[in-house]
């Protein structure tokens, strides 16, 4: 079989997939698996650039998906007037004040030498540390003072939304479109600094490096809750789609549902998650073509030199760590692309509900299943493995039902059994990699 | 000025949380660099194996106790231990032979077997939830203090009290105990020596006869001891959860990186660094100070320099310093 | 007409499946004797004594040790048929101590092997001063002792070295060399490849010139240093 139409035979059984899902299942839940799957595509895209062009180890990607999701509320949501007043410009002062201290402390490093140097970049350190300290808690303080049962924090930069009709039912607000470019920018910010310091360290350093920098974004998301509420989270993101309830009430919709043959709800739900799988199938094709093209062009086919012979680029003057930091911005960039457009699908942010396994390793597997080094192979391991994680729950259920109705009902085991069936997905997934890197390493799609 | 209610205080919040604390990280970080020094990757599953050996121990222990047997005042998981330290030895062992065995046969790029390892993850964690669920378990009976505040502030007639938990005791006994096995076995023994040579220098421990699969085997057997000891200290002293200890993850690695990979000393200094710098950063210091400043200098605030979510930063921040400027850690490690 | 002792006959082989870079050599050591083996650089010198030692593939011909052809046994394997093997480079175990680097040495011994450990204190008095230290910590001279006990602690009955003078003064070389003269006299055979080839040619009771994997000259070492052109070509005149 020639490896063109093996792929569109794959890709084939992925479509073949969601119809059995559609079918079975009904169309919304079909739809719901295509949009995570095409996000999570994007998502294995990022990841696939980093390691399968460059070989960097990343595991930091729930870092930079919660960085785009970050954004949607800072592009997204109304700024908090009064908040601003209270103590945005202290808190911008106080962080000013926190990476000048740094930048402070690189200068001295670089400035002095022998004791001095140790002593002065340390003095530096420590004053800087309570000065902004004391800058900052205080204008924090303040904002999150402010209405926190609602807000308690700054807000957004969107002056324009809510926007709604004549009804005063709500609107799409395309705004937040403008958070996806931003959620990128984020993370590539932050995958510049990460880069820096940790991409000259080995790869196992590098992974724990970039797992150790997803927990504590995480952790500044939880718990910093003048930037975007904390565990308390935001809900009512605007959406770029229209909205269920919208549709509903509007009298040509509900005529032009009634000509397919369908009831309002169901019709408006299925119409609004289709607009989002528009916008995500046209950001997927856009991201894909360009990584093609990245992968085709001279910077590409020397990334893969790079990656197989580190040495030998090195010798034929290849700045290999400028060519790394490079791959590891880009790759970052597109995770944070991909988180935005997650938490814009979602409507809120929840920091709690980014799990390293669910962020960080399940795109890993989706990158591995696919076929490391080949863009079509990642979009394929999203689309397949994001399909089996929503799927595994209900099999596992089945499953579980029919080893356990021999059983008599109520016994402890046969309750045990079917409970666990929820935590199917985890062992699902490490048997599918571990099977993959066995038997079929290169993957589903191999790297040409 | 009162230093000696302030040393009492400084004991109580900071050092012995921070010494038992430390404790449970060193024998967690000897685990991972101890398979870094014989198999020569980063295994990512060592987290979930100390949560498969602390959930063993949790249903040994209420197996015990559903036959009445308890340790008197000493948490009764201690009995159990043995079981599931067994329990978790032939979990490895299988795994390795199903798994790892395979790609050490191939002679794979490490960094492929860390990605095995990431499958392995996986399946544990998956493993795990699945015999055990997701709750957060309490297994720790017997006596709960070695000294209450109380007892103590009676004893010395001072404001501040030293509350010793049994747990934090009992840790602290273990460890050094496992630690001290350890390096008996390493440094006194044939099989233990002949792990250390292999460790150096494989080509040349090949070459005078050592068995390498044997070598490997010893290895899972150790660090699944060492796992299930850390993870059962771990939750002994706290609780057990799964998730709870994957995150272990982080500061484990940070300790045995920050130690140097490969060095079982290094590992256990490692630990100890990790566990006092989070301790310390994350400790709100007024309560030390109020004893030791003036009372016109006396602080306002907390004087904690870091909220406790951040604690996963501090051991990242050491983690980094340490790479940049020591990359072969304090103690010398191995670089591949 | 007898075998030696230890011979690698008209062997043809090269590294897995690369192109082959011996060419029917032939090498070979008698007991008591000191057989070295010199030639320029890139001519096969070292892949010899390891295709001898089994570390890499002999397409053709055969390498027999006291009379038995162990031409498939793995390195493993020769070392418990009584081959000593000393390699290049990482030729110790760093951080272990002396001692325990000669423990080591005697990994496949079950018997009690401290006599054999004092003969080599005897012979390297050195080591024996210095045992509790970590080899690392050792001068190269020093290291290339602790190589050589190492692998003597098997009690071979042939030893191998590679290049054992590699990037050590030649102060410290002339003392390796009285010491593996020392060895020699204690009627373990000694197979070695030399850089230094004059000063090797000297203490050869039997030396063997390879160039591009062929046996060039063979004789004894005197042969070998009167031979005009050996003298012209390798050892300058």
């Amino acid at each position: 079989m020639n490896p063109a139409l093996k792929n569109t035979l794959l890709f084939c059984f992925v479509g073949f997939l969601l119809l059995i899902t559609g079918i079975l299942q009904g169309w919304n839940s079909a739809l719901f698996i295509l949009n995570m799957g095409l996000v999570s595509s994007i998502l294995a895209l990022g990841v696939n650039l980093q390691w399968g062009f460059a070989g960097l180890f990343n595991i930091g990607v729930m870092g930079f998906v919660a960085l785009g999701g970050l954004a949607t509320v800072l592009v997204g949501m109304p700024p908090v007037g009064e908040a601003w007043s209270a103590g945005a410009l202290q808190v911008f002062a106080g962080l000013a004040l926190g990476a000048g201290t740094v930048v402070g402390a690189v200068v001295i490093r670089k400035k002095l030498v022998g004791r001095a140097r140790t002593f002065g970049t340390l003095a530096i350190l420590v004053i800087g540390f309570f000065v902004f300290r004391a800058v900052f808690d205080a204008g924090v303080v303040a904002i999150e003072a402010v209405d926190p049962a609602l807000t308690g924090n700054l807000g957004g930069i969107n002056i324009f939304g809510p926007h709604r009709d004549a009804n005063d039912m709500l609107l799409p607000d395309y705004f937040i479109l403008l958070a996806w470019p931003m959620g990128g920018l984020l993370a590539a910010g932050a995958a510049w600094i990460i880069g820096k310091t940790a991409l000259g360290l080995r790869s196992d350093y590098l992974a724990i490096a970039t797992l150790g920098i997803a927990e504590i974004i995480i952790a500044v998301m939880k718990n910093e809750d003048w930037l975007a509420r904390g565990v308390k989270n935001v809900n009512g993101l605007p959406r770029p789609v229209p909205y269920e309830v919208t549709l509903q009430s509007d009298p040509g919709f509900i005529a032009r549902a009634a000509s397919w043959g369908l009831d309002p709800v169901t019709a408006s739900t299925i119409y609004t998650k289709l607009c989002y799988t528009v916008l995500f199938a046209a950001v997927l094709l856009i991201l894909l073509w360009l990584a093609q093209k990245a992968l085709n062009s001279p910077w590409g086919r020397m990334m893969r030199a790079i990656r197989d012979n580190e040495t030998a680029a090195e010798a034929m003057g290849k700045d290999v760590t400028a060519r790394h930091l490079q791959i590891f911005i880009l790759g970052s960039a597109i995770c944070g692309i991909a988180g935005a457009m997650m938490t814009t699908l979602d409507g809120q942010l929840t920091p709690t509900s980014y799990q390293p396994l669910r962020f960080t390793f399940l795109i890993w597997v989706m990158v591995i299943v696919g076929g490391s080094g080949n863009n079509f192979g990642s979009v394929l391991g999203g689309l397949l493995i994001w399909w089996l994680w929503v799927q595994v729950e209900p099999m596992g259920l089945w499953v579980m039902n029919l080893l356990t109705s021999g059983l008599a009902d109520g016994s402890a085991l046969k309750d045990h059994m079917i409970e666990s069936a929820a935590h199917m997905r985890l062992l699902t997934m490490g048997v599918v990699l571990l099977l993959v890197l066995r038997f079929s390493p290169r993957g589903l799609i191999p790297e040409r | 000025m009162d230093y000696l209610n302030a040393l009492v205080a400084f004991l109580n919040f900071v050092f012995v949380p921070g010494l038992a604390y430390g404790a449970q990280l060193a024998i967690g970080a000897l685990g991972v660099t101890l398979i870094y020094g014989i198999l020569r990757f980063s295994n990512f599953a060592h987290g979930d194996t100390m949560a498969f050996g602390t959930a063993m121990t949790i249903i040994g222990t209420n197996a015990l106790l559903a036959l009445g047997i308890t340790f008197g005042p000493l948490p009764t998981a201690l009995l159990a231990l043995p079981f599931g330290i067994g329990a978790t030895i032939l979990l490895v062992l299988f795994i390795d032979w199903l798994v790892y065995k395979f790609y050490r046969d191939q002679k794979a790029k490490p960094v492929i077997l860390v990605i095995v390892s990431m499958g392995v993850m996986f399946v544990m964690n998956g493993v795990v939830r699945f015999i055990i669920g997701v709750r957060d378990i309490q297994f720790a009976d017997g006596e709960r203090f070695l000294i209450t505040a109380r007892d103590f502030k009676e004893m010395t007639g001072l404001d501040e009290g030293l509350a010793i938990k049994t747990t934090q005791a009992i840790t602290v006994v273990v460890a050094l105990i496992a630690m001290a096995l350890l390096f008996w076995f390493l440094n006194k023994t044939r099989t233990g020596k002949s792990m250390r040579a292999f460790s150096d220098n494989e080509d040349l421990a090949l070459l005078s006869g050592i068995n390498p699969d044997w070598v490997v085997k010893v290895t899972w057997m150790i660090v699944a001891a060492l796992a299930t000891t850390a993870g059962v200290l771990y939750g002994l002293d706290k609780s057990f959860k799964a998730f709870t200890y994957f995150q272990l993850l982080l500061p484990i690695f940070a300790a045995a990186i920050v130690g140097g990979l490969g060095n079982p000393l290094g590992a256990i200094a490692g630990g100890f660094v990790i566990a006092f710098s989070e301790v310390t950063i994350t400790y709100a210091w007024k309560k030390v100070l109020v004893y030791l400043l003036p009372e016109n200098l006396e602080p306002d605030g907390l004087v904690q320099l870091m909220s406790t979510d951040y604690k996963f930063a501090v051991s990242f921040a050491i983690l980094i310093i340490v790479l940049l400027f020591k990359p072969t850690g304090l103690f010398k490690g191995q670089s591949v | 007409m007898s075998d030696p002792f230890l011979i690698g006959d008209a062997m043809t082989g090269g590294y897995g499946k690369g192109p082959d870079i011996l060419h029917g050599c032939t090498i070979a050591a008698e007991k008591g004797e000191i057989a070295v083996i010199v030639g320029p650089n890139g001519a096969g010198k070292s892949t010899a004594m390891k295709a001898v030692f089994g570390m890499l593939n002999v397409n053709s011909g055969s390498v027999r040790l006291d009379g038995e052809d162990i031409t498939r046994l793995t390195p493993q394997e020769r070392v418990v048929k009584g081959m000593g093997f000393v390699p290049q480079t990482s030729n110790i175990f760093t951080s272990m101590t002396v001692e325990e680097n000669l423990e080591m040495g005697a990994f496949i011994r079950r018997d009690d092997f401290r006599d054999t450990m004092t003969q080599i204190y005897d012979l390297f008095p050195i080591l024996k001063e210095k045992r509790n230290q970590a080899a690392g910590e050792l001068s190269g001279g020093q290291r290339q002792q602790v190589a050589v006990g190492r692998a003597l602690m098997t009690k071979p009955k042939v030893l191998m070295l590679d290049e054992p003078t590699a990037g050590v003064s030649p102060i410290v070389m002339d003392e390796l060399f009285d010491r593996i003269i020392e060895v020699a006299r204690t009627g373990i055979p000694i197979l070695m490849v030399e850089q230094n080839a004059r000063q090797a040619l000297e203490i050869a009771d039997k030396a063997y010139v390879l160039v591009q994997g062929r046996n060039a000259h063979t004789g004894t070492g005197k042969e070998l240093l009167a031979d005009e052109e050996v003298r012209r070509s390798f050892l300058g005149g």
